[in-house]
């Protein structure tokens, strides 16, 4: 029996039929579901890490104590699990460790569109890359089998449409692969420069018995047919090279690190002229015309954006129906922070005290469009302290005491810590606003430190984040209710004056987490259509016939509209 | 079977991916080749989203082009017209009477455009409007109007009724199999 799953789905199936014992991963667009599906497998340990560094060396300990691991991430959760992924590759493993890259092409929820089929060649392991959820779950798998048999950490290359799109997989039986237990083998797990030069020759030859495996590996699939064209593709282009050449002729590759280069000779004597079909990067083409085989690529086929079809029948001039013409505008509809999302209250302060303000990775992202225009740089995962602090460095004294850092919560625990601990090290003054919604809200909710619950929301002991600041050296600290403007301004204001680091806590669940009680409403009769509310930039309120109007469904109650509106016009109602 | 192309827009929040993941599982349930895209995370935050199920006897490609897709399902007038361009030019448009003004328009900077219903006739074959609040009001659940617009779509798609029915029952909690059956009806009769 076959059931629509979505790439994740496939792989937390996969994962389970392999009998992976032990998963870890930090949430991030487009990977976050792979966990998520991995707790409906009670037998499998998993748990979300306070990072993706953490996550991966988690998974490598298990591994070395012989348990079947996978750790997921987006593609740059790689880069932040890179250092151990580059020695890891040189120690090997000793239970299947499988780690999960899901790059974004197109960008669709990313900061940038990195293509991470380059860490394969680059920490010289195998990989593997899925062309729907059936062969996700296939893949993975084998890669749990290739893990173990060439010992080496496996890179499974997913990206956003293979993640979320589901396609019809048949579920087979799960095989149990009993917890080997920890054995110590120190001249195998302790990298030392000793060992490691005696490991490097081993890793070079690895990839030699890895590309001979490729040239017999049954999932690279050769389809001859018209032979005037042959296509040589991998992932979620071969569905869109597909659609586009029904005719031609297939090489279509499942492990596309060490590439199999026999078997791409082979297909090239038996077609005339070769396109090498990839999104993003030109990391086949690069790596077959080394062969000495001519190819096209990307000469033709743009590296940058998401490949779709329609890019590839625009890129080879076939041509498409007219495109349809509109005579009305249509307005933009960005993604907006919620109605009585409490990071608003923050944003609206920062923007009124005329604050610059580094922002982090996260919903709070959102406080940078308009009208709250509150964000002035973002860079990547707990950058906010450490570019406010290095701000901070080259500013004038008066600048100094404008500075403020914003951070949410999970964000904090995945690398703001260091950034803080730096910030205090080296005398520094930038204040620290920690937007503390008690969960990892962009991404889903999922549970962290700071929640006490566990993957499978279980009790967990909880990390005070007032009592970690405070460790870390921060003498003032401050809890504030981001529903308070008034608080929140006074606070603010006093602690960016201040010559010394301060950390405020603007803490409140997310909205997305609580029923409503209550909504705001408009008094027609005073409003002066001053749109002060407006400004607010909340869903829930808009502008009718020259007043304020608040959407009853919509609106949460939170109130800040009736903080900033000068008129008194507005006011509590029960939520019917 | 000739593939078909089901594209669903509207807003973040709207209750599109639910709708999609029934649609899927009724083409599989008919014993065909589905595949459903969609987009998860930053564009989920009230901004426009777009999920898209095919289906045939083999499907490539689990989105579509320009002039692809056989039905748009819009869940948001204003959406229809934001994702037309994918509606082939014998297309036909199920559109829910529902206007959600995006915050350009509510802060006065744009206007919410006059006379989508128009623009849509002019780009499609057929368009049905359906007043999906107001009928899912009248079996006093106003969270039931993606099953309603779903009951929509399934009327002019060549599943058998008896495959909707069953997914929905697989698909909810008891508590809830009753009230989306009826908005089901509701939405395939209206």
């Amino acid at each position: 029996m076959k059931v629509l799953l979505s790439g994740n789905e496939a792989v937390a199936r996969g994962a389970y039929e392999a009998g992976c014992n032990i998963a870890t991963a930090y949430p991030g667009t487009p990977s976050t579901e792979i966990l998520e599906n991995l707790r409906k497998y009670k037998d499998i340990y998993v748990e979300w890490a306070t990072n993706e560094k953490v996550a991966f060396e988690v998974a490598v300990g298990a591994s070395f104590a012989g348990a079947r691991t996978l750790v997921a991430m987006k593609h740059v959760g790689l880069n932040v699990a890179a250092d151990p992924l580059f020695t890891v590759s040189y120690e090997g493993v000793n239970g299947g460790f499988v780690v999960i890259t899901a790059d974004d092409p197109g960008m669709w929820s990313s900061q940038n569109e990195q293509d991470n089929r380059w860490y394969a060649l680059m920490a010289k392991i195998p990989m593997l890359e899925p062309s729907d959820s059936q062969e996700a779950k296939d893949l993975i798998k084998l890669g749990f089998d290739i893990s173990e048999e060439f010992d080496t950490p496996l890179l499974f290359r997913m990206t956003t449409r293979i993640c979320h799109s589901s396609t019809p997989v048949t579920l087979e039986d799960k095989i149990n692969h009993p917890i080997k237990g920890y054995v110590p083998n120190v001249s195998k797990f302790l990298c030392l420069p000793s060992n490691a030069r005696r490991w490097h020759p081993i890793v070079e030859n690895r990839l030699l018995k890895l590309q001979a495996y490729n040239e017999q590996l049954n999932k690279n699939l050769m389809e001859i047919n018209d032979t005037s064209i042959g296509i040589i593709t991998s992932g979620i282009s071969y569905q869109y090279a597909k659609e586009v050449f029904p005719d031609a002729s297939f090489l279509k590759l499942s492990m596309t690190y060490p590439l199999p280069i026999k078997l791409i000779k082979e297909f090239a004597g038996k077609v005339k002229k070769i396109y090498v079909i990839e999104e993003n990067d030109p990391f086949l083409e690069n790596n077959i015309k080394i062969l000495g085989i001519q190819v096209t690529g990307k000469d033709k086929i743009p590296i940058c954006g998401e490949l779709t079809q329609a890019v590839l029948k625009k890129s080879f001039d076939i041509s498409t129906p007219k495109p349809t013409e509109l005579t009305v505008k249509i307005p933009e509809r960005p993604p907006v922070l919620c109605p009585g999302c409490p990071h608003r209250g923050a944003f609206y302060t920062i923007n009124k005290l005329k604050l610059h303000a580094m922002g982090d990775i996260g919903c709070y992202t959102l406080g940078a469009f308009p009208p709250l225009n509150a964000l002035e740089t973002c860079v990547c995962m707990g950058a906010s302290i450490s570019n406010a602090y290095g701000i901070e460095r080259a500013s004038t004294p008066e600048d100094k005491t404008k500075l403020v850092a914003v951070i949410g919560d999970s964000t904090f625990f995945h690398t703001g810590v260091p950034a803080l601990i730096n910030l205090v090290y080296n005398n520094g003054c930038t204040t620290v606003l920690i937007l503390d919604n008690l969960i990892t809200a962009m991404t889903g909710h999922q549970q962290h430190p700071g929640t006490g619950k566990t993957a499978r929301e279980e009790p967990a002991r909880k990390v005070s984040i007032e009592e970690l600041v405070k460790g870390c050296g921060v003498k003032r600290v401050f809890i504030v209710d981001p529903y308070n403007l008034d608080e929140l301004k006074t606070i603010l204001k006093r602690e960016v004056a201040i010559p010394e680091p301060s950390v405020i806590i603007a803490r409140r669940d997310c909205v997305l987490r609580i029923k409503p009680q209550f909504a705001m409403k408009v008094n027609n009769e005073t409003c002066t259509g001053c749109k002060l509310c407006v400004n607010l930039g909340c869903p829930a309120l808009t502008f009718k016939d020259n007043k304020a109007y608040i959407d009853h469904i919509l609106c949460t109650g939170c109130g800040l509209c009736q903080q900033v509106c000068v008129k008194k016009s507005i006011s509590q109602e029960p939520k019917c | 079977m000739k593939e078909t192309s089901v594209l669903i827009c509207g807003v973040g929040g709207q209750g599109i991916l639910l709708a999609s993941d029934l649609l899927g599982k009724v083409a599989i349930e008919a014993g065909l080749d589905a595949k459903k895209s969609e987009v998860h995370g930053m564009a989920q935050r009230g901004g426009a989203v777009v999920s898209i199920v095919r289906f045939g006897e083999k499907i490539y490609s689990p989105i579509i082009g320009e002039n692809e897709a056989d039905f748009i399902l819009s869940f948001e007038i204003l959406e229809t017209l934001r994702q037309i361009k994918f509606l082939k030019k014998s297309g036909i448009c199920i559109v829910n009477n529902y206007e959600l003004p995006p915050f350009s328009v509510s802060t006065g900077i744009d206007k919410y455009p006059e006379n989508i219903p128009e623009e849509i006739k002019k780009h499609s074959k057929e368009m049905f409007l359906i007043n999906g609040l107001e009928l899912a009001r009248e079996i006093g659940n106003s969270k039931t109007v993606n099953v309603i617009l779903l009951g929509a779509l399934a009327k002019r798609l060549s599943f058998p009724k008896e495959c909707w029915i069953k997914t929905i029952k697989e698909h909810f909690p008891p508590k809830i199999i009753d009230i989306n059956l009826k908005a089901f009806e509701l939405g395939y009769n209206s």
